[in-house]
């Protein structure tokens, strides 16, 4: 189906689209890639009066090692994303699960930052970016504000991103030393949404597990964390066995759904199995 | 109207479009590229992938405004005197059943191959996975890929 009718801007720098974006009321859009926009526009389940494309502003794009955390602007392709060799050493868990997003044409052209703010609960990259305690960088007419992950996150399609804001940039720690990470997901078909998907970074010391962070993918109306599987596994030693055993909790706090991909109880199973088997291969058991 | 100017297979073209207008329907009905086809029109099926600045990319899920300044090539672009290389592969191994699929398919496999010269048949259906069949005759796609990939190596 052929979009409604907007109009379209392509400001130059942040300012201008934020001037762009208030100027255009609350119908107005950001778009960067497209690749979630397009489909929405298509089907006319979105029909904004103005498109602001920040797809050419300099200052959203591109990666910075910042020493211990590294800062990715939101306009950033996923393909520069997961072929970055600052991604590759320090954010390895994002790399990879960038890998998964979608299929090579739609990784060419979509965006790291678009897929945070679009919010579907099934994309990859929110969990991840839950698990490794990331920070947005959010500019409005008020100014510049910082978010962390656990706070983006609103609602079903729906972040902390007001209106006339714009996602600028996510900076996201370092791991460091004996971090291990490993993302988990499961579809039914080459390149589907996940059903479910796990998101694990794991810290070993001595032959025991001394702290995990797990970050859940279209197990709620937005990423969760496995809070009751990380405190579990916490001085746990390093075996299937135990890791499998600690797991058993991971649907504890989420609110899977019922859809035609999986029912509630398939999706709960699937996230002890995939928790288990994230952490597991996080942690070199 | 928003004017855009665009490469298309080698071609600058000055034109004016609607920004709602998708890449692969500038391609088709103000360039004349119909060798680029809509299939799914939903992103799934790739059957419309162009080269968009080298890149492949599905052209119905490009606004043509957002390929201002761009450089895209179609399957139509991709034979010089000779078939390419990709093209004379899927000749040879018969790479396709109703052909429906088969620009789309051809786009992504010299994207693929521009990446990877050498992939092994695994790399091969992964880097196709945003490309639909549904004649579902991959067997043959892959085996023409993989044919395209050796006879580049030799230069061909």
């Amino acid at each position: 189906m052929i979009p409604s009718t907007f109009d379209y801007v392509r400001p130059k720098s942040v300012d201008e689209a934020i001037a762009a974006l208030t100027a255009g009321g609350e119908d107005s859009k950001v778009i960067t890639g497209g690749q979630s926009m397009l489909p929405l526009l298509r089907l006319r389940m979105a029909a904004p009066s103005v498109l602001v494309d920040c797809a050419r502003i300099d200052e959203m794009k591109g990666i910075k090692d910042n020493g211990d955390s590294v800062t990715i602007g939101a306009a950033t392709t996923h393909l520069d994303v997961m072929s970055s060799d600052i991604v590759k050493s320090h954010v390895k868990l994002l790399a990879d699960a960038t890998a998964t997003v979608a299929d090579p044409q739609v990784r060419h052209r979509g965006t790291f930052g678009g897929a945070l703010a679009h919010g579907d609960p099934a994309g990859d990259l929110p969990a991840v970016a839950l698990a490794l305690d990331a920070t947005m960088e959010i500019a409005g007419p008020k100014g510049r504000r910082q978010v962390a992950a656990k706070d983006f996150f609103v609602d079903y399609f729906t972040t902390a991103v007001g209106p006339d804001e714009i996602l600028v940039s996510i900076t996201i720690p370092k791991l460091g030393k004996g971090w291990g990470t490993c993302y988990e997901k499961f579809n039914r078909t080459a390149n589907g949404w996940a059903i479910v998907g796990v998101a694990a970074a794991v810290k070993v010391e001595g032959g025991k597990i001394a702290e995990a962070r797990i970050g859940l993918t279209n197990c709620a109306a937005v990423p969760v964390r496995a809070s009751s599987v990380e405190s579990a596994l916490t001085g746990v030693a390093v075996s299937a066995t135990e890791i499998e055993a600690a797991s058993q909790s991971a649907a504890d706090g989420t609110r899977a759904t019922t859809d035609l991909g999986a029912d509630k109880e398939y999706r709960e199973h699937l996230m002890r199995v995939l928790t288990a088997r994230a952490v597991s291969c996080a942690a070199g058991a | 109207m928003t004017k855009v100017s665009i490469t298309v297979d080698g071609v600058l073209h000055e034109s004016e479009v609607e920004p709602r207008t998708l890449l692969v329907h500038y391609l088709r009905e103000q360039i004349g590229k119909v060798g680029t086809v809509v299939g799914c029109d939903t992103s799934s099926c790739g059957a419309c992938t162009i080269l968009l600045d080298g890149r492949s990319a599905k052209s119905c899920s490009v606004l043509a405004v957002q390929a201002d300044g761009s450089s895209v090539t179609t399957i139509e672009g991709l034979a010089g005197e000779e078939w390419h290389p990709v093209q004379a592969a899927f000749k040879e191994c018969h790479g396709l059943q109703c052909g429906y699929c088969t620009p789309g398919m051809v786009m992504s496999a010299v994207d693929l191959l521009g990446e990877n010269p050498n992939p092994t048949e695994a790399e091969i259906r992964e880097g196709l996975e945003g490309n639909l069949c549904r004649c579902t005759g991959y067997h043959n796609i892959v085996k023409s890929v993989a044919l395209a990939a050796q006879n580049m190596k030799g230069g061909k």
